[in-house]
């Protein structure tokens, strides 16, 4: 596994039992000193957090570390999506921290959105004293029992002696398998306790046991179906970026060339400048990836889990296709469709069999031939791009600013989006070439995501540009942390859609709501309160970031884009904030309505693909 | 929809019951009935869990709960190839002309009595819920005035122990 605990070389493996391993020296610390020294082990370098009274104990030898950088967000959420930024852009484990009660559960959504998307993170919260749990004491909430179903694991310390022990296997729980997120919650009295240090601790996790070594016979299998298929599709999830296994995806695709099409967790997981890329699949996705997973006869998956925005109605879904599934978790096979072939193990160590497999069919002379294939799919590419029109009025148009923020930025930029149409621009129209630069909150769709996101990621990785691709409505969930990325030298760039609306929720309004729109408008209050709001700025971005020390820039002119753009890009000292003021109309497409067929897709409002063939009409 | 039994080897950790419970009511399956207890050995606690769910759901079921770090494993109790058993507990109401019908039905399904007095008559029963319903039938026309019962607990048959390989792999962690 490439995702693995940070890469400091010390992994919080069990100690072998009669192993000649030398003693380790034993240190006398406190509770909250094993939990520092456990961190600095595990090369935990960056931890988002705010403190208070339960964690308090903690935070003192903190101060101390030279190993451990604590950021100090603004709002415990804040520290959740950073430390899923840092995780998915490092591809280490993103650690936060907060103390009990609020501070605990304020850290609830960054959770459960790093659980439905698999990112490896440690959360770690501070408890009241053990003899007080259960007394509904000050800042007491029941955090294990809150998030049991939103962590792949949590712990509740109440022992200073567990604290080593407890922290090395949540961060090995976090990394391997399928990553997730573990929270450990920690008594206060357990971080004050006197104990003893000493690593790596003998860590005891009888019951997990992920297989990462797919089956040799299951993979010959898979093998077979690919050279037999007239009509393959390689559909493929976010598995592939978080086991590392891009390159040999690459050698897979161009061996059999089969298309490739990778869902919103996985765009970057295979260059979308490849000739055998047809792009995104899904709700949203782009036509000629939808129609392949419609019309294909074999899908194989790779790290993908079928997701319901990726399949539409799932019983309509890919009526004609075999499929073959592969992923680490055994309980996503056939969990919403039923797979020929099963596949479990790490995608890379799949992916990589996969292609001894198919060639050592090409060697036996079974080659797929899929040019009839190929030759509908480049039809549906011609005929139906991902495009959009530029807005009659001369406004700016959201998909262009997106388009030319990727186009300008450097390379190597990472992106981070939050929730809705400016995601799903995002997605169509900037080019990913490499895996972990577009972060993005896919199975969760939590709002908000992105500027905290962007700040875990260029915290983590502080050489590259990191833009975040957010809409104003987003933006006003979480921009607090704008004050933290001042503060701390953390100079992301934030690029604000601003249409003055929830536009997603707008554009369901407009086609299945008959235009009536109730509670989406952002930047005024209901009429009849107060009619002289209309069309104002409230908020004013520019001046709220210039408040929070960043550079702010507003665009509303298509000419002075690039220029805004690229005084953007020339900044590097401090955050900057772009307001972009966008036509409020403009609609997300191609479109799979909510509850239909994928074969409902439609190219644009009221254009339903001609496919030709009129057999599945 | 039909019955399945599951035996599952757990940790013997604070919480673990409400994991399972709640993986249960997320995941949307039912649990007919369920049993905890502690085995052979004092690490591991086993959970007899009576699910009512179509063969495809069954495996989603195992899958979560074998994805619980504290779960060590799962087996499915075939009824042919296992011994299931529950408990009851039943006062059941009595006179001096009922009594002894009473007495008569328990001994029909070797039951036993516990506790006698005036009114009423406490009978204790194990078997399968198939006996034990019929059992239950029979004295209904008595009036029974307080029922419980345990969930099932089930053994695999023959000498095949499902703990064995649990236990060496708790032994190698330790």
């Amino acid at each position: 596994m490439l995702m693995t605990e940070q890469a400091t070389g010390h992994h919080p493996q069990p100690r072998p039992r009669n192993g000649a391993t030398p003693a380790p020296t034993v240190e006398h610390v406190t509770g909250a000193q094993s939990l520092i020294r456990s961190l600095e082990e595990v090369g935990a370098d960056t931890v988002f957090g705010i403190p208070g009274g339960c964690i308090l104990p903690a935070y003192d030898p903190m101060m101390d570390s030279k190993k451990v950088r604590h950021i100090l967000v603004r709002h415990e959420q804040g520290a959740g999506h950073a430390a899923t930024g840092y995780a998915q852009a490092t591809g280490k484990v993103g650690v936060c921290m907060a103390t009990s009660g609020p501070g605990a559960t304020n850290l609830v959504t960054p959770i459960a959105d790093a659980h439905m998307d698999s990112v490896p993170l440690v959360a770690i919260t501070g408890q009241v004293a053990s003899k007080a749990i259960g007394t509904d004491a000050f800042q007491e909430a029941d955090i294990v029992g809150i998030t049991m179903p939103i962590t792949k694991h949590n712990f509740l310390v109440t022992k200073a002696d567990d604290i080593a022990k407890t922290i090395a296997e949540a961060f090995h729980i976090a990394s391997t398998g399928r990553p997730g997120p573990v929270l450990v919650d920690i008594a206060k009295d357990a971080l004050q306790a006197k104990t003893t240090f000493s690593w790596p601790p003998q860590t005891d996790l009888p019951g997990y046991r992920p297989v990462t070594k797919p089956h040799a016979k299951q993979i010959r299998e898979a093998a077979k179906l690919i050279s037999a298929a007239k009509r393959p599709v390689l559909y493929v999830g976010g598995g592939v970026i978080k086991s590392g296994a891009t390159a040999e995806l690459k050698v897979l695709a161009e061996l059999t060339g089969a298309p490739v099409t990778t869902t919103l967790m996985a765009l970057g997981a295979f260059p979308d400048s490849h000739p055998q890329h047809v792009g995104m699949p899904g709700m949203h996705g782009a036509v000629t990836a939808v129609t392949a997973l419609q019309k294909a006869d074999l899908i194989v998956a790779l790290g993908a889990r079928f997701d319901d925005r990726v399949t539409g109605k799932l019983d309509s879904f890919a009526p004609y296709a075999k499929i073959v599934h592969a992923d680490i978790d055994p309980a996503e096979i056939g969990k919403n469709r039923a797979a020929d072939v099963p596949i479990v193990g790490d995608a890379r160590e799949v992916i990589a069999d996969l292609v001894q497999a198919v060639q050592a069919e090409h060697t036996e002379g079974n080659k797929g031939d899929y040019s009839a294939w190929w030759s509908d799919l480049n039809r549906w590419r011609e005929t139906y791009p991902l495009g959009y029109d530029l807005p009659e009025d001369g406004s700016l148009s959201p998909q262009q600013v997106i388009q030319r923020i990727g186009q300008l930025a450097p390379e190597g930029t990472v992106f981070t989006a939050g929730v809705g149409q400016h995601q799903m621009w995002a997605a169509h129209f900037i080019d990913y070439e490499k895996p972990a630069t577009w972060l993005n909150s896919g199975g969760a769709g939590t709002m908000g995501y992105a500027v905290p996101a962007a700040m875990g990621a260029k915290a983590g990785m502080p050489d590259r540009t990191v833009w975040a691709i957010d809409g104003d409505g987003c933006f006003q969930m979480t921009n607090q942390e704008l004050t933290t990325c001042a503060l701390n030298n953390i100079p992301i760039k934030v690029a604000i859609i601003n249409n003055g609306a929830l536009g997603m929720v707008r554009q369901w309004q407009t086609l299945f709501y008959n235009q009536r729109y109730s509670n989406t408008v952002l930047h005024s209050g209901p009429d009849d309160v107060n009619p002289a709001a209309k069309g104002t700025r409230v908020p004013d971005f520019v001046k709220l970031s210039e408040a929070m020390g960043c550079v702010a820039l507003r665009c509303e002119d298509p000419a002075d884009l690039d220029k805004v753009i690229a005084e953007a890009n020339a900044i590097n000292d401090r955050p900057v904030v772009v307001d972009f003021i966008v036509h409020e109309d403009a609609q997300v497409w191609p479109m799979v309505a909510a509850g239909t067929s994928n074969d409902e897709v439609m190219a644009a409002r009221g254009v339903r693909p001609d496919f030709g063939d009129g057999e599945d009409d | 929809m039909s019955k399945h039994t599951l035996s599952v080897l757990v940790e013997n950790t604070p919480g673990i019951l409400a994991r399972i419970a709640a993986l249960f009511s997320r995941r949307g399956f039912n649990i007919d009935s369920l049993a905890v207890g502690v085995t052979e050995h004092p690490d591991i606690s086993r959970i007899t869990i009576v699910v009512n769910v179509e063969s495809l759901p069954l495996e989603q079921v195992t899958k979560q709960l074998n994805k619980l770090v504290n779960v060590l494993k799962i087996v499915e109790l075939e009824p042919s190839a296992a011994i299931q058993r529950e408990l009851v507990l039943v006062k059941v109401r009595a006179d001096n002309e009922t009594r002894s019908q009473i007495v008569e039905i328990v001994k029909l399904f070797r039951a036993k009595t516990v506790d006698v007095s005036p009114e009423a008559v406490t009978i204790e029963a194990t078997g399968s819920s198939d006996k034990l319903d019929a059992m239950l039938k029979m004295l209904e026309q008595f009036g029974i005035k307080e029922l419980v019962q345990s969930g099932t607990i089930a053994i695999g048959r023959g000498a095949r122990s499902i703990t064995d390989r649990s236990l060496r792999a708790l032994d190698r962690s330790a």
